[in-house]
Protein backbone atom coordinates (compact mmCIF):
# COMPACT_ATOMS: atom_id res chain seq x y z
CA UNK A 1 0.00 0.00 0.00
CA UNK A 2 2.80 2.69 1.25
CA UNK A 3 5.13 1.29 -2.21
CA UNK A 4 1.65 1.41 -4.66
CA UNK A 5 1.70 5.23 -2.69
CA UNK A 6 5.45 5.71 -3.13
CA UNK A 7 5.35 4.72 -7.28
CA UNK A 8 2.33 7.32 -7.61
CA UNK A 9 4.15 9.87 -5.89
CA UNK A 10 7.31 9.38 -7.88
CA UNK A 11 4.57 9.12 -11.35
CA UNK A 12 3.00 12.32 -10.23
CA UNK A 13 6.40 14.69 -10.17
CA UNK A 14 7.40 13.56 -13.25
CA UNK A 15 4.24 14.12 -14.84
CA UNK A 16 3.84 17.79 -13.16
CA UNK A 17 7.60 19.02 -14.02
CA UNK A 18 6.12 17.43 -17.96
CA UNK A 19 3.32 19.59 -17.83
CA UNK A 20 5.29 22.85 -17.05
CA UNK A 21 7.85 22.12 -19.31
CA UNK A 22 6.38 23.53 -22.15
CA UNK A 23 9.69 23.88 -24.48
CA UNK A 24 10.28 20.47 -24.10
CA UNK A 25 6.96 19.40 -25.22
CA UNK A 26 7.16 21.41 -27.91
CA UNK A 27 11.13 20.12 -29.05
CA UNK A 28 10.02 16.61 -29.12
CA UNK A 29 7.06 16.99 -31.22
CA UNK A 30 8.55 19.10 -33.31
CA UNK A 31 11.57 17.33 -34.09
CA UNK A 32 9.59 14.27 -35.35
CA UNK A 33 7.24 16.81 -37.22
CA UNK A 34 10.19 18.48 -39.05
CA UNK A 35 11.24 14.61 -40.14
CA UNK A 36 7.63 14.43 -41.63
CA UNK A 37 8.08 17.73 -43.37
CA UNK A 38 11.20 17.28 -44.91
CA UNK A 39 10.07 13.43 -45.62
CA UNK A 40 6.51 14.49 -47.11
CA UNK A 41 7.93 17.36 -48.88
CA UNK A 42 11.08 16.84 -50.45
CA UNK A 43 12.28 13.03 -49.90
CA UNK A 44 9.52 11.27 -50.35
CA UNK A 45 9.09 12.08 -54.03
CA UNK A 46 12.74 11.19 -55.04
CA UNK A 47 12.91 8.38 -52.98
CA UNK A 48 10.75 5.56 -53.21
CA UNK A 49 10.60 1.89 -51.97
CA UNK A 50 11.90 -0.35 -53.34
CA UNK A 51 9.48 -3.05 -54.68
CA UNK A 52 6.81 -1.60 -53.38
CA UNK A 53 3.35 -2.25 -53.70
CA UNK A 54 1.14 -0.34 -55.01
CA UNK A 55 -0.79 2.24 -53.13
CA UNK A 56 1.91 2.71 -50.70
CA UNK A 57 4.05 5.10 -50.52
CA UNK A 58 7.09 6.35 -48.53
CA UNK A 59 5.59 8.99 -46.52
CA UNK A 60 2.37 6.25 -45.08
CA UNK A 61 4.96 3.52 -44.74
CA UNK A 62 6.98 6.50 -42.61
CA UNK A 63 4.36 7.20 -40.39
CA UNK A 64 4.34 4.81 -37.74
CA UNK A 65 8.07 4.81 -37.50
CA UNK A 66 7.92 8.78 -36.82
CA UNK A 67 5.60 7.46 -33.81
CA UNK A 68 8.07 5.21 -32.74
CA UNK A 69 10.64 7.80 -33.37
CA UNK A 70 9.03 9.79 -30.58
CA UNK A 71 8.36 6.72 -28.06
CA UNK A 72 12.50 6.09 -28.65
CA UNK A 73 13.45 9.59 -28.09
CA UNK A 74 11.49 10.75 -25.21
CA UNK A 75 11.39 7.68 -23.35
CA UNK A 76 15.38 7.30 -23.52
CA UNK A 77 15.28 11.05 -22.25
CA UNK A 78 13.06 10.39 -19.68
CA UNK A 79 14.91 7.53 -18.70
CA UNK A 80 18.21 9.06 -18.35
CA UNK A 81 17.28 11.99 -16.66
CA UNK A 82 17.41 9.61 -13.15
CA UNK A 83 21.13 10.81 -13.48
CA UNK A 84 20.22 14.20 -13.04
CA UNK A 85 17.27 13.84 -10.40
CA UNK A 86 19.95 11.45 -8.38
CA UNK A 87 22.63 14.17 -8.09
CA UNK A 88 20.70 17.71 -7.96
CA UNK A 89 16.63 16.94 -8.23
CA UNK A 90 14.00 15.79 -6.41
CA UNK A 91 15.08 12.02 -6.85
CA UNK A 92 17.71 12.53 -4.52
CA UNK A 93 16.04 13.04 -1.56
CA UNK A 94 14.08 10.17 -2.38
CA UNK A 95 16.25 7.93 -2.17
CA UNK A 96 16.70 9.00 1.77
CA UNK A 97 12.37 8.44 2.62
CA UNK A 98 11.75 5.20 3.42
CA UNK A 99 10.72 3.35 -0.09
CA UNK A 100 12.43 0.86 -1.34
CA UNK A 101 14.72 1.45 -4.28
CA UNK A 102 12.67 -0.38 -6.97
CA UNK A 103 9.53 1.64 -6.55
CA UNK A 104 11.63 4.86 -7.12
CA UNK A 105 12.64 2.89 -10.54
CA UNK A 106 8.94 1.62 -11.43
CA UNK A 107 7.60 5.07 -10.60
CA UNK A 108 10.11 6.61 -12.58
CA UNK A 109 9.43 4.55 -15.76
CA UNK A 110 5.90 4.59 -15.21
CA UNK A 111 5.92 8.93 -15.30
CA UNK A 112 8.14 8.60 -18.42
CA UNK A 113 5.85 6.45 -20.11
CA UNK A 114 3.16 8.18 -19.69
CA UNK A 115 5.05 11.23 -20.92
CA UNK A 116 6.26 9.73 -24.45
CA UNK A 117 2.20 8.22 -24.42
CA UNK A 118 1.34 11.56 -24.51
CA UNK A 119 3.80 12.78 -27.18
CA UNK A 120 2.71 9.95 -29.43
CA UNK A 121 -1.08 10.71 -29.57
CA UNK A 122 -0.19 13.80 -30.48
CA UNK A 123 1.86 12.99 -33.34
CA UNK A 124 -0.73 10.04 -34.09
CA UNK A 125 -3.66 12.44 -34.14
CA UNK A 126 -1.91 14.24 -37.00
CA UNK A 127 -1.53 11.08 -39.56
CA UNK A 128 -4.44 12.19 -41.86
CA UNK A 129 -1.89 14.30 -43.62
CA UNK A 130 0.20 11.27 -44.45
CA UNK A 131 -2.85 9.88 -45.96
CA UNK A 132 -3.33 7.77 -43.05
CA UNK A 133 -7.42 7.46 -41.69
CA UNK A 134 -8.25 7.57 -37.56
CA UNK A 135 -10.67 6.38 -35.88
CA UNK A 136 -11.26 6.30 -31.86
CA UNK A 137 -10.24 2.89 -31.94
CA UNK A 138 -6.94 2.94 -33.77
CA UNK A 139 -6.10 6.02 -31.31
CA UNK A 140 -6.60 4.21 -27.99
CA UNK A 141 -4.65 1.63 -30.22
CA UNK A 142 -1.67 3.44 -30.94
CA UNK A 143 -1.38 5.12 -27.27
CA UNK A 144 -1.79 1.67 -25.65
CA UNK A 145 1.15 0.31 -28.13
CA UNK A 146 3.53 3.63 -27.51
CA UNK A 147 2.68 3.31 -23.90
CA UNK A 148 4.22 -0.58 -24.00
CA UNK A 149 6.96 0.54 -26.28
CA UNK A 150 7.68 3.45 -24.22
CA UNK A 151 7.79 1.62 -21.12
CA UNK A 152 10.23 -0.83 -22.65
CA UNK A 153 12.78 2.06 -23.76
CA UNK A 154 12.22 4.17 -20.54
CA UNK A 155 12.96 0.97 -18.42
CA UNK A 156 16.59 0.89 -20.59
CA UNK A 157 17.49 4.24 -19.93
CA UNK A 158 16.98 3.88 -16.51
CA UNK A 159 18.89 0.47 -16.62
CA UNK A 160 21.73 2.39 -17.69
CA UNK A 161 21.65 5.54 -16.47
CA UNK A 162 21.42 3.82 -13.05
CA UNK A 163 25.17 3.00 -13.10
CA UNK A 164 26.37 5.75 -14.67
CA UNK A 165 27.69 8.80 -12.86
CA UNK A 166 27.74 11.79 -15.66
CA UNK A 167 25.61 13.67 -18.28
CA UNK A 168 28.50 12.84 -20.20
CA UNK A 169 27.63 9.09 -20.43
CA UNK A 170 24.05 10.64 -21.51
CA UNK A 171 25.68 11.69 -25.10
CA UNK A 172 27.22 8.05 -25.85
CA UNK A 173 24.00 6.52 -24.96
CA UNK A 174 22.43 8.66 -27.97
CA UNK A 175 25.30 8.01 -30.11
CA UNK A 176 25.90 4.42 -29.95
CA UNK A 177 22.59 3.09 -28.72
CA UNK A 178 19.60 5.59 -29.51
CA UNK A 179 20.64 5.71 -33.15
CA UNK A 180 21.50 2.01 -33.97
CA UNK A 181 18.33 1.35 -31.85
CA UNK A 182 15.76 3.48 -34.53
CA UNK A 183 17.52 2.81 -37.83
CA UNK A 184 17.32 -0.94 -37.01
CA UNK A 185 13.72 -0.80 -36.26
CA UNK A 186 12.48 -0.76 -39.56
CA UNK A 187 11.24 2.65 -39.32
CA UNK A 188 12.81 4.25 -42.11
CA UNK A 189 13.22 1.55 -44.59
CA UNK A 190 11.95 -1.94 -44.57
CA UNK A 191 13.27 -4.97 -43.73
CA UNK A 192 13.90 -6.23 -46.79
CA UNK A 193 15.86 -3.52 -48.40
CA UNK A 194 18.72 -4.18 -46.27
CA UNK A 195 21.78 -6.83 -46.75
CA UNK A 196 21.30 -9.88 -44.07
CA UNK A 197 23.72 -9.21 -41.73
CA UNK A 198 21.49 -6.00 -40.66
CA UNK A 199 18.06 -7.58 -40.98
CA UNK A 200 19.62 -10.35 -38.22
CA UNK A 201 20.35 -7.12 -36.43
CA UNK A 202 17.09 -5.81 -37.12
CA UNK A 203 15.45 -8.53 -35.58
CA UNK A 204 17.01 -8.38 -32.55
CA UNK A 205 16.11 -4.69 -32.10
CA UNK A 206 12.71 -5.05 -29.79
CA UNK A 207 12.20 -1.24 -31.55
CA UNK A 208 11.34 -3.30 -34.74
CA UNK A 209 8.68 -5.42 -33.06
CA UNK A 210 6.88 -1.79 -31.92
CA UNK A 211 7.03 -0.14 -34.95
CA UNK A 212 5.58 -3.19 -37.03
CA UNK A 213 2.87 -3.07 -34.15
CA UNK A 214 2.19 0.27 -34.63
CA UNK A 215 1.91 0.38 -38.56
CA UNK A 216 -0.27 -2.49 -38.42
CA UNK A 217 -2.09 -0.56 -36.36
CA UNK A 218 -1.90 3.00 -37.93
CA UNK A 219 -3.06 1.28 -41.47
CA UNK A 220 -5.54 -0.71 -39.65
CA UNK A 221 -8.80 2.00 -40.79
CA UNK A 222 -7.46 3.12 -44.21
CA UNK A 223 -8.22 2.11 -47.84
CA UNK A 224 -6.51 2.96 -50.61
CA UNK A 225 -7.62 3.20 -54.42
CA UNK A 226 -5.42 1.61 -56.72
CA UNK A 227 -7.59 1.89 -59.66
CA UNK A 228 -10.69 3.53 -60.37
CA UNK A 229 -13.33 1.42 -58.62
CA UNK A 230 -10.50 -1.08 -57.18
CA UNK A 231 -9.32 -0.39 -53.76
CA UNK A 232 -7.83 -2.59 -51.28
CA UNK A 233 -7.03 -2.24 -46.92
CA UNK A 234 -3.67 -0.58 -46.59
CA UNK A 235 -2.58 -3.06 -44.20
CA UNK A 236 -3.37 -6.18 -46.68
CA UNK A 237 -1.06 -4.15 -48.95
CA UNK A 238 1.74 -3.56 -46.84
CA UNK A 239 1.42 -7.23 -45.32
CA UNK A 240 1.87 -8.48 -48.89
CA UNK A 241 4.66 -6.09 -49.76
CA UNK A 242 6.53 -7.56 -46.26
CA UNK A 243 6.48 -4.02 -44.50
CA UNK A 244 4.13 -5.64 -41.80
CA UNK A 245 5.82 -8.91 -41.02
CA UNK A 246 4.26 -10.36 -37.17
CA UNK A 247 0.79 -10.83 -35.92
CA UNK A 248 -0.25 -7.97 -33.60
CA UNK A 249 -0.02 -10.52 -30.91
CA UNK A 250 3.29 -11.79 -31.72
CA UNK A 251 4.72 -7.88 -31.28
CA UNK A 252 3.21 -7.33 -28.39
CA UNK A 253 3.83 -10.29 -26.45
CA UNK A 254 7.49 -10.00 -27.76
CA UNK A 255 7.25 -6.22 -26.49
CA UNK A 256 5.89 -7.53 -22.92
CA UNK A 257 8.54 -9.70 -22.68
CA UNK A 258 10.98 -7.20 -23.19
CA UNK A 259 9.40 -4.64 -21.54
CA UNK A 260 9.19 -7.05 -18.14
CA UNK A 261 13.39 -7.75 -18.48
CA UNK A 262 14.22 -4.14 -19.22
CA UNK A 263 11.88 -3.31 -16.24
CA UNK A 264 13.21 -6.01 -13.60
CA UNK A 265 16.80 -4.53 -15.00
CA UNK A 266 16.30 -1.27 -14.37
CA UNK A 267 14.68 -1.96 -10.77
CA UNK A 268 17.32 -4.23 -10.12
CA UNK A 269 20.44 -1.35 -11.50
CA UNK A 270 18.88 1.26 -9.37
CA UNK A 271 18.29 -0.52 -6.29
CA UNK A 272 22.20 -1.52 -6.26
CA UNK A 273 23.79 1.86 -7.30
CA UNK A 274 25.14 4.07 -4.37
CA UNK B 1 19.54 13.97 28.35
CA UNK B 2 18.73 11.46 26.35
CA UNK B 3 21.16 10.13 23.30
CA UNK B 4 20.22 10.30 19.73
CA UNK B 5 23.00 9.13 17.67
CA UNK B 6 25.83 7.03 18.64
CA UNK B 7 28.69 6.08 16.67
CA UNK B 8 31.67 3.95 17.20
CA UNK B 9 34.94 3.02 15.58
CA UNK B 10 32.71 3.91 11.77
CA UNK B 11 35.13 3.27 8.77
CA UNK B 12 34.51 3.74 5.08
CA UNK B 13 36.62 2.83 2.35
CA UNK B 14 36.37 3.58 -1.23
CA UNK B 15 38.81 0.53 -2.59
CA UNK B 16 42.28 1.53 -0.75
CA UNK B 17 41.78 5.15 0.08
CA UNK B 18 39.81 5.75 3.63
CA UNK B 19 37.17 7.95 3.19
CA UNK B 20 36.08 7.67 7.52
CA UNK B 21 38.93 6.31 9.38
CA UNK B 22 37.37 5.21 12.89
CA UNK B 23 34.92 7.85 13.84
CA UNK B 24 33.08 7.90 17.56
CA UNK B 25 31.05 10.14 19.10
CA UNK B 26 27.68 10.38 20.44
CA UNK B 27 24.98 13.26 20.28
CA UNK B 28 22.43 14.01 22.50
CA UNK B 29 18.71 15.07 21.74
CA UNK B 30 17.93 18.44 21.02
CA UNK B 31 21.96 19.12 20.37
CA UNK B 32 23.37 21.11 17.45
CA UNK B 33 26.19 19.13 16.60
CA UNK B 34 28.34 20.00 14.12
CA UNK B 35 31.32 18.65 11.94
CA UNK B 36 33.80 20.96 10.97
CA UNK B 37 36.89 19.51 8.70
CA UNK B 38 38.10 20.69 5.15
CA UNK B 39 37.04 19.45 1.80
CA UNK B 40 37.27 15.68 1.75
CA UNK B 41 37.71 15.45 5.17
CA UNK B 42 34.81 12.74 4.80
CA UNK B 43 31.98 15.20 6.25
CA UNK B 44 29.56 14.08 3.95
CA UNK B 45 30.59 10.70 3.78
CA UNK B 46 29.89 10.22 7.47
CA UNK B 47 26.49 12.03 6.46
CA UNK B 48 25.84 9.34 3.86
CA UNK B 49 26.34 6.79 6.27
CA UNK B 50 24.54 7.43 9.20
CA UNK B 51 21.36 8.50 6.60
CA UNK B 52 21.83 4.72 5.05
CA UNK B 53 22.47 6.15 1.57
CA UNK B 54 26.29 4.39 2.14
CA UNK B 55 27.28 1.10 3.95
CA UNK B 56 30.00 1.40 6.67
CA UNK B 57 33.14 -0.55 5.83
CA UNK B 58 33.04 -1.29 9.33
CA UNK B 59 31.62 0.29 13.21
CA UNK B 60 28.55 0.65 13.86
CA UNK B 61 25.99 3.88 14.29
CA UNK B 62 23.02 3.57 16.18
CA UNK B 63 19.84 6.90 15.61
CA UNK B 64 17.22 7.01 17.18
CA UNK B 65 17.82 3.10 19.09
CA UNK B 66 18.03 2.13 15.20
CA UNK B 67 20.79 0.71 13.28
CA UNK B 68 21.75 2.28 10.27
CA UNK B 69 22.72 -0.89 8.25
CA UNK B 70 20.10 -3.62 9.71
CA UNK B 71 17.04 -1.29 10.09
CA UNK B 72 17.24 1.36 7.22
CA UNK B 73 13.49 2.14 7.07
CA UNK B 74 13.38 3.13 10.41
CA UNK B 75 16.35 5.47 10.54
CA UNK B 76 15.00 7.07 7.46
CA UNK B 77 11.65 7.58 8.90
CA UNK B 78 13.62 8.86 12.13
CA UNK B 79 15.59 11.37 9.75
CA UNK B 80 15.18 14.86 7.51
CA UNK B 81 18.02 15.63 5.09
CA UNK B 82 19.08 18.95 3.92
CA UNK B 83 21.96 17.75 1.15
CA UNK B 84 24.92 19.78 0.30
CA UNK B 85 23.99 19.99 -3.24
CA UNK B 86 20.08 21.26 -3.93
CA UNK B 87 17.72 18.58 -4.32
CA UNK B 88 14.43 20.79 -5.62
CA UNK B 89 12.51 21.09 -8.74
CA UNK B 90 12.08 24.13 -10.83
CA UNK B 91 9.22 23.49 -11.80
CA UNK B 92 7.35 22.33 -8.79
CA UNK B 93 5.97 25.13 -6.01
CA UNK B 94 6.82 24.97 -2.42
CA UNK B 95 3.72 23.27 -1.87
CA UNK B 96 4.41 20.42 -3.99
CA UNK B 97 7.57 19.86 -3.13
CA UNK B 98 6.07 19.43 0.58
CA UNK B 99 3.00 17.37 -0.38
CA UNK B 100 5.16 15.36 -2.25
CA UNK B 101 7.38 14.44 0.60
CA UNK B 102 4.44 14.23 3.01
CA UNK B 103 2.80 11.27 0.86
CA UNK B 104 6.18 9.37 0.64
CA UNK B 105 6.82 9.78 4.53
CA UNK B 106 3.23 9.01 5.27
CA UNK B 107 2.18 12.02 6.76
CA UNK B 108 -1.87 11.21 7.61
CA UNK B 109 -3.67 13.90 5.36
CA UNK B 110 -5.79 14.86 8.38
CA UNK B 111 -2.61 17.03 9.53
CA UNK B 112 -0.94 17.70 6.79
CA UNK B 113 -2.21 20.98 5.90
CA UNK B 114 -1.47 21.99 9.14
CA UNK B 115 1.96 21.21 9.42
CA UNK B 116 2.35 22.67 5.72
CA UNK B 117 1.52 25.88 7.51
CA UNK B 118 3.77 25.17 10.35
CA UNK B 119 6.88 24.66 8.64
CA UNK B 120 6.92 27.14 5.79
CA UNK B 121 6.36 29.70 8.85
CA UNK B 122 9.57 28.51 10.75
CA UNK B 123 11.23 29.30 7.39
CA UNK B 124 9.84 31.99 6.72
CA UNK B 125 8.22 31.12 3.33
CA UNK B 126 4.63 31.11 4.30
CA UNK B 127 4.01 34.01 2.06
CA UNK B 128 5.78 31.96 -1.05
CA UNK B 129 3.68 28.45 -1.07
CA UNK B 130 2.21 28.41 -4.82
CA UNK B 131 5.67 29.94 -6.06
CA UNK B 132 7.90 27.80 -8.21
CA UNK B 133 10.90 27.18 -6.99
CA UNK B 134 12.43 28.34 -10.18
CA UNK B 135 11.50 31.66 -8.71
CA UNK B 136 13.38 31.20 -5.47
CA UNK B 137 17.01 32.67 -4.40
CA UNK B 138 19.85 30.26 -2.69
CA UNK B 139 19.03 31.41 0.64
CA UNK B 140 14.90 30.77 -0.05
CA UNK B 141 15.82 26.96 -1.63
CA UNK B 142 18.11 26.07 1.26
CA UNK B 143 15.18 26.96 3.55
CA UNK B 144 12.49 25.32 1.71
CA UNK B 145 14.64 22.50 1.97
CA UNK B 146 14.94 22.79 5.73
CA UNK B 147 11.34 23.06 6.05
CA UNK B 148 10.81 20.00 3.88
CA UNK B 149 13.04 17.73 5.94
CA UNK B 150 11.24 18.73 9.41
CA UNK B 151 7.74 18.31 7.99
CA UNK B 152 7.62 14.38 9.14
CA UNK B 153 9.00 15.02 12.29
CA UNK B 154 11.93 13.94 12.57
CA UNK B 155 14.35 13.44 15.32
CA UNK B 156 17.39 14.20 14.04
CA UNK B 157 17.57 16.62 10.66
CA UNK B 158 21.33 16.47 8.72
CA UNK B 159 22.48 19.91 7.41
CA UNK B 160 25.36 19.02 5.05
CA UNK B 161 26.95 22.78 4.68
CA UNK B 162 24.09 24.08 4.56
CA UNK B 163 24.96 27.60 3.86
CA UNK B 164 27.79 26.76 1.24
CA UNK B 165 27.58 29.20 -1.39
CA UNK B 166 24.94 31.84 0.20
CA UNK B 167 25.78 35.27 1.04
CA UNK B 168 26.50 36.52 4.52
CA UNK B 169 23.60 37.72 5.85
CA UNK B 170 21.05 34.92 4.29
CA UNK B 171 24.11 32.58 6.31
CA UNK B 172 23.30 34.27 9.48
CA UNK B 173 19.43 34.13 8.70
CA UNK B 174 19.69 30.47 8.22
CA UNK B 175 21.44 30.33 11.14
CA UNK B 176 18.81 32.18 13.13
CA UNK B 177 15.85 29.51 11.91
CA UNK B 178 18.18 26.26 12.71
CA UNK B 179 18.08 27.91 16.50
CA UNK B 180 14.65 28.65 16.36
CA UNK B 181 13.75 25.29 15.30
CA UNK B 182 15.64 23.60 17.98
CA UNK B 183 14.26 25.54 20.76
CA UNK B 184 10.97 25.42 19.39
CA UNK B 185 10.47 21.75 18.36
CA UNK B 186 13.36 20.43 19.77
CA UNK B 187 14.85 18.71 17.26
CA UNK B 188 18.75 17.75 16.98
CA UNK B 189 20.13 19.01 14.20
CA UNK B 190 23.30 17.25 12.79
CA UNK B 191 25.59 19.62 10.51
CA UNK B 192 28.88 20.02 8.65
CA UNK B 193 30.20 22.85 7.55
CA UNK B 194 34.00 24.12 6.67
CA UNK B 195 33.04 27.44 7.65
CA UNK B 196 35.11 28.26 10.99
CA UNK B 197 32.75 30.97 11.95
CA UNK B 198 29.88 29.28 11.39
CA UNK B 199 30.97 26.23 13.79
CA UNK B 200 30.31 28.97 16.44
CA UNK B 201 26.60 28.47 15.72
CA UNK B 202 26.87 24.54 17.34
CA UNK B 203 26.13 23.51 20.95
CA UNK B 204 29.43 21.13 19.98
CA UNK B 205 32.03 20.32 17.24
CA UNK B 206 33.66 17.61 16.12
CA UNK B 207 36.70 18.84 14.26
CA UNK B 208 37.34 16.66 11.56
CA UNK B 209 40.59 15.87 9.43
CA UNK B 210 41.50 13.06 7.08
CA UNK B 211 38.63 10.90 8.17
CA UNK B 212 39.52 10.89 11.65
CA UNK B 213 38.05 12.98 14.62
CA UNK B 214 40.76 15.24 16.01
CA UNK B 215 38.80 17.24 19.01
CA UNK B 216 35.26 17.06 19.94
CA UNK B 217 34.06 19.97 22.68
CA UNK B 218 31.98 23.26 22.78
CA UNK B 219 33.49 25.80 20.94
CA UNK B 220 34.51 27.79 23.73
CA UNK B 221 36.10 24.51 25.31
CA UNK B 222 37.98 23.78 22.44
CA UNK B 223 39.43 27.54 21.96
CA UNK B 224 40.15 27.23 25.98
CA UNK B 225 42.58 24.92 24.28
CA UNK B 226 44.77 27.14 22.85
CA UNK B 227 45.83 28.75 26.46
CA UNK B 228 42.80 31.38 26.88
CA UNK B 229 41.34 34.09 26.23
CA UNK B 230 42.51 38.20 25.54
CA UNK B 231 41.21 40.38 28.74
CA UNK B 232 41.51 43.86 27.24
CA UNK B 233 40.89 46.59 30.09
CA UNK B 234 40.63 50.26 30.36
CA UNK B 235 40.86 51.61 33.82
CA UNK B 236 43.01 54.39 36.24
CA UNK B 237 46.49 54.59 36.20
CA UNK B 238 47.44 51.97 38.91
CA UNK B 239 45.32 48.81 37.73
CA UNK B 240 48.07 47.23 35.35
CA UNK B 241 50.68 46.41 38.85
CA UNK B 242 46.97 45.64 41.01
CA UNK B 243 46.08 43.11 38.07
CA UNK B 244 49.18 41.75 37.93
CA UNK B 245 49.56 41.07 41.22
CA UNK B 246 46.43 40.01 42.08
CA UNK B 247 46.27 37.31 39.22
CA UNK B 248 49.87 36.85 38.66
CA UNK B 249 49.42 37.26 35.16
CA UNK B 250 51.83 39.61 32.92
CA UNK B 251 50.30 42.82 32.09
CA UNK B 252 51.32 44.76 29.32
CA UNK B 253 50.08 48.12 28.20
CA UNK B 254 49.06 49.03 24.76
CA UNK B 255 48.04 52.54 24.27
CA UNK B 256 46.00 53.24 27.02
CA UNK B 257 44.63 49.48 27.00
CA UNK B 258 45.66 46.52 29.20
CA UNK B 259 46.05 42.73 27.81
CA UNK B 260 46.40 39.81 29.72
CA UNK B 261 45.58 36.29 29.00
CA UNK B 262 43.13 34.07 31.43
CA UNK B 263 42.07 30.88 30.65
CA UNK B 264 38.38 31.01 30.60
CA UNK B 265 37.73 35.03 29.54
CA UNK B 266 33.97 35.27 30.01
CA UNK B 267 33.78 33.62 33.66
CA UNK B 268 36.49 35.66 34.27
CA UNK B 269 34.82 39.13 33.94
CA UNK B 270 32.53 39.25 36.58
CA UNK B 271 34.95 38.40 38.64
CA UNK B 272 37.37 41.06 37.81
CA UNK B 273 34.62 43.50 37.89
CA UNK B 274 33.96 42.31 41.46
CA UNK B 275 37.36 42.56 42.37
CA UNK B 276 38.32 45.90 41.37
CA UNK B 277 34.83 48.48 42.14
CA UNK B 278 34.49 51.38 40.37
CA UNK B 279 38.21 51.01 38.90
CA UNK B 280 37.37 49.63 35.44
CA UNK B 281 35.98 51.70 32.92
CA UNK B 282 35.63 49.17 30.01
CA UNK B 283 36.15 45.32 29.75
CA UNK B 284 36.73 43.14 26.16
CA UNK B 285 37.18 39.38 26.05
CA UNK B 286 38.63 38.22 22.86
CA UNK B 287 38.72 34.89 22.14
CA UNK B 288 40.69 32.40 20.15
CA UNK B 289 39.13 31.86 16.84
CA UNK B 290 38.54 28.07 15.77
CA UNK B 291 40.87 28.68 12.56
CA UNK B 292 43.99 29.03 15.43
CA UNK B 293 41.98 25.49 16.68
CA UNK B 294 42.59 23.90 13.81
CA UNK B 295 45.74 25.20 13.18
CA UNK B 296 47.35 24.10 16.28
CA UNK B 297 45.34 20.25 16.27
CA UNK B 298 46.46 19.66 11.97
CA UNK B 299 49.26 21.53 11.60
CA UNK B 300 47.54 23.60 8.98
CA UNK B 301 44.60 26.09 8.12
CA UNK B 302 41.68 25.22 6.27
CA UNK B 303 41.25 25.94 3.04
CA UNK B 304 39.33 24.74 -0.13
CA UNK B 305 40.70 21.66 -1.66
CA UNK B 306 40.89 21.46 -5.45
CA UNK B 307 38.02 20.58 -7.68
CA UNK B 308 36.75 17.02 -7.05
CA UNK B 309 34.82 14.95 -10.14
CA UNK B 310 31.61 16.01 -8.84
CA UNK B 311 32.22 19.95 -8.17
CA UNK B 312 33.11 19.64 -12.01
CA UNK B 313 30.00 17.99 -12.84
CA UNK B 314 28.26 20.28 -10.79
CA UNK B 315 29.66 23.47 -12.72
CA UNK B 316 29.16 21.44 -16.05
CA UNK B 317 25.35 20.78 -14.93
CA UNK B 318 25.06 24.56 -14.20
CA UNK B 319 26.23 25.84 -17.28
CA UNK B 320 24.25 23.52 -19.57
CA UNK B 321 20.95 22.79 -17.34
CA UNK B 322 21.10 26.64 -14.71
CA UNK B 323 18.36 27.94 -16.82
CA UNK B 324 16.46 25.16 -17.52
CA UNK B 325 15.37 23.42 -14.32
N1 LIG C 1 32.06 7.35 -3.94
C1 LIG C 1 33.35 7.68 -3.69
N2 LIG C 1 34.35 6.99 -4.27
C2 LIG C 1 35.65 7.31 -4.03
N3 LIG C 1 36.03 8.30 -3.21
C3 LIG C 1 35.08 9.03 -2.60
C4 LIG C 1 33.69 8.76 -2.81
N4 LIG C 1 32.97 9.63 -2.06
C5 LIG C 1 33.88 10.41 -1.43
N5 LIG C 1 35.14 10.05 -1.75
C6 LIG C 1 36.37 10.66 -1.21
O1 LIG C 1 36.32 10.60 0.17
C7 LIG C 1 36.84 11.78 0.74
C8 LIG C 1 35.84 12.40 1.67
O2 LIG C 1 34.76 12.93 0.92
P1 LIG C 1 33.57 13.71 1.59
O3 LIG C 1 33.01 12.89 2.69
O4 LIG C 1 32.65 14.12 0.51
O5 LIG C 1 34.31 14.99 2.18
P2 LIG C 1 33.70 16.33 2.76
O6 LIG C 1 32.22 16.23 2.73
O7 LIG C 1 34.25 16.43 4.13
O8 LIG C 1 34.20 17.44 1.88
C9 LIG C 1 37.22 12.69 -0.42
O9 LIG C 1 38.61 12.57 -0.64
C10 LIG C 1 36.45 12.13 -1.57
O10 LIG C 1 37.14 12.33 -2.78
MG1 LIG D 1 30.84 17.39 1.74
Amino acid sequence: MHVARAIYTIWLREFKVFVRERSRIVGMIGQPLLYLLIVGTGISSGMSLNNAPGGMDYLKFMYPGIIGMSVLFTSIFSGASIIWDREFGFLKEVLVAPVPRWAVAVGKILGGATVASIQSAILAALAPVAGISLSVGVMVKLLLLSFLTSLAVTSLGVAIAARMESMQGFQMIMNFLVMPLYFLSGGMFPVQSAPAWMQKLMLVDPLTYGVDALRQVAFSHTTVELAPGLSAPLVEIARSGGLIRWDLGVDVAVMAAVTLVLAAAAAVSFSRAE
Amino acid sequence: MTEVIRVEGLVKRFGDFTAVDGVSFTVQQGEIFGFLGPNGAGKSTTIKILSTLLKPTSGTAILAGYDVVRQPNEVRQSIGMVFQDPALDNRLTAEEHLILHAMLYNVPRSVLAERIDQVLKMVGLADRRKSLVRTFSGGMRRRLEIARGLLHHPKVLFLDEPTVGLDPQTRAAIWEHVRRLRDEIGVTVFMTTHYMDEAENCDRIAIIDHGKIQAIDTPAALKRRIGGDLIIVTGDPGLQEDLAARYGVEVRRVGNELHFQVAAGAEFVPRVVADFPGRIRSIQVKQPSLDDVFLQLTGRAIRDEEASELDLMRQHARRVWGGRR
